[in-house]
């Protein structure tokens, strides 16, 4: 199990929290002028790095509310937390994959 | 080959178990092959064996970066059933299971195939009216498949416990043609098939890249025991697909996941099938050893860590207690985890890849341990053909782009 830091209210056990799969994938804001592959890729496509993730968590048996984590997949470790609509961490940056 | 037979077990046993030959050999890379299968499980080595059995292929390598059989094929609870939803999924799981009834004959090597009967138990109003579409449809593709009412399936399976439970038991729904397999003996005989007609089985060969031509063909790997040529590369690595395939800039509708298993001590023989529970997510079935084998669920988070959180499994085993009281004394021996590729469907991908000559065999997720002679085989035939079989035709990567999925995880919402 792991312990997650909610940047809103500090560490929690994970049954608190749903993931939310990789972050920073932002809804086209046009579907339909997107092509068919570029809509394939925003419904299907991930990265499912192994390394350092950038990932969404929602800490919904907590304060309800989304935030992004980076965690490296090769030993689940969380490598920071940070509120959504900021960028990683500048000194995890070059990790961001 | 030696050859196994009562005769041979008789007279090594009179003798000390002496003269035994190593069942393949230990093949160190050579400069080039005619074809090259990326990752050593079931899968792969079943790829290898039927490319020369079936097509006549000679020069084939089947490179696998730890130990043959050490990855998920070596880690399920190897549940086999063929009574999936869709008309695409039913061809392609029964043309496994077809090839399963008589596996240990065609590579003369006791994979154990055990058509014990696999149950999967309905506990809501929803379940029934979902397994019951699934007979119906099973029934129409001439997949076997039957509705139990809860007296049923205790006849069939006395230890469990119907009702005076959290989500009693509404009935099931029972292939009797399904069952267990011994994992390992899956690989090896695979292995030691393909060995014999030529394939060379290179352990300890990590794939760190590919080479490709002027044409942006595949042309060859890079591995950690150095280049290896071939004009046709087939890969099936489970778990690390989207890393392998990352390497030619492709990327895979795929997230891996670790999912766990359990096995309790050894007891004596007690449990006549296979049951499984969608809803409250739990699968047991006893080894030909004695041991009760559970499969738990998925961690939410992708991972490459081979192991899974303490709640995940601890839940399947409140479940396992709630159906099977008896077994609330039964002692947990081990438990681990292996990295399953899911795609958004749930259904697998054995196709042709944007890259000419590179082929792919993947994304069967919880539940590939059933496909493996199946999907060797037409993984197999794509790469001979350069095309896929008519079965395996539709499960390529462009269903996803084309609106073709084939959603097995809407009709079953977890798939074993
Ligand atoms: C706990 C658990 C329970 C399961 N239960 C069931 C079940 O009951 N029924 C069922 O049908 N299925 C089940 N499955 C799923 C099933 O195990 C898999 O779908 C199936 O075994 C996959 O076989 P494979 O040969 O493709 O993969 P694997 O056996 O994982 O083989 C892939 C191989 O590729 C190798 N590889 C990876 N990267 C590289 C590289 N760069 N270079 C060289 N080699 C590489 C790996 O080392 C590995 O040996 C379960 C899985 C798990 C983990
Ligand atoms: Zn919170």
């Amino acid at each position: 199990m792991l312990l997650i830091n909610c940047p809103y209210c500090g560490e929690r056990p994970e049954p608190e929290f749903v993931y939310g799969g990789q972050a920073h994938i932002a809804r086209p804001t046009d579907p339909r002028a997107c092509s068919d592959q570029q809509w394939a890729d925003y419904l299907y496509l991930r990265d499912n790095v192994k390394g350092v993730h950038n990932e969404r968590w929602r800490h919904t048996h907590g304060c309800g509310r989304f935030f992004n984590a980076l965690r490296d997949t090769t030993t689940d470790r969380f490598l920071a937390t940070y509120e959504v609509g900021h960028e990683p961490p500048a000194t995890l940056k070059g990790a961001h994959s | 080959m030696q050859r196994f037979s009562g005769l041979t077990l008789l007279r090594r046993g009179l003798s000390g178990q002496r003269g035994w030959q190593p069942q393949w050999r230990r093949a160190e890379p050579k400069p080039s092959y005619d074809a090259i299968i990326v990752g050593g499980g079931g899968h792969g080595l079943g790829a290898a064996y039927y490319l020369a059995k079936e097509h006549g292929l000679r020069r084939i390598a089947v490179v696998e970066k730890g130990w043959i059989g050490g990855g998920n094929t070596g880690r399920n609870t190897t549940i086999i059933r063929s009574n999936y939803l869709f008309d695409e999924s039913a061809a392609l799981y029964d043309h496994s299971v077809k090839l399963w009834e008589t596996l240990s004959q065609e590579l003369n090597y006791n994979v154990m195939f055990s058509q014990r009967g696999v149950m999967m138990l309905a506990h809501t109003v929803h379940d029934v009216q979902v397994s019951k579409r699934h007979i119906y449809a099973n029934r129409a593709n001439g997949v076997d498949n039957e509705w139990l009412s809860p007296d049923e399936a205790r006849r069939i399976c006395p230890l469990l416990k119907v009702d005076d439970i959290r989500f009693p038991v509404m009935g099931a729904a029972f292939q009797a043609r399904g069952g267990t397999a011994r994992h390992d003996a899956v690989a090896w005989g695979f292995a030691r098939a393909a060995d014999a007609l030529g394939v060379d089985i290179i352990e300890n060969c990590e794939v760190t890249g590919f080479l490709r031509d002027s044409n942006g063909a595949v042309a060859g790997i890079e591995t950690s025991r150095g280049v290896i040529r071939a004009p046709r590369i087939g890969v099936s690595a489970a778990g690390h697909t989207s890393v392998l395939l990352r390497m030619v800039d492709v990327r895979m509708p795929l997230e891996s996941y670790p999912l766990q298993a359990l096995v309790s001590e050894p007891v004596k023989p007690i449990f006549p099938c296979v049951v499984m529970s969608n809803t409250i997510h739990a699968y047991i079935s006893q080894s030909d050893k004695g041991e009760m084998v559970i499969g738990a669920g998925t961690d939410a988070y992708t991972s490459y860590t081979q192991r899974g959180g303490l709640h995940i499994s601890r839940h399947a085993l409140e479940a396992i207690c709630e159906l099977f009281p008896m077994f609330r004394r039964l002692r947990m021996m081990r438990a681990w985890g292996g990295i399953v590729d899911v795609t958004p469907d749930r259904s697998p991908i054995i196709a042709k890849t944007p890259v000419p000559g590179l082929y792919v065999n993947c994304g069967w997720g919880t539940g590939g341990f059933k496909a493996t002679p199946g999907a060797a085989n037409l993984l197999a035939w794509t790469i001979a053909h350069d095309d896929p079989h008519p079965i395996n035709a539709p499960f390529t990567i462009e269903r996803f782009r084309d609106g073709e999925l084939i959603d097995e995880a809407a009709a079953a919402a977890v798939a074993h």
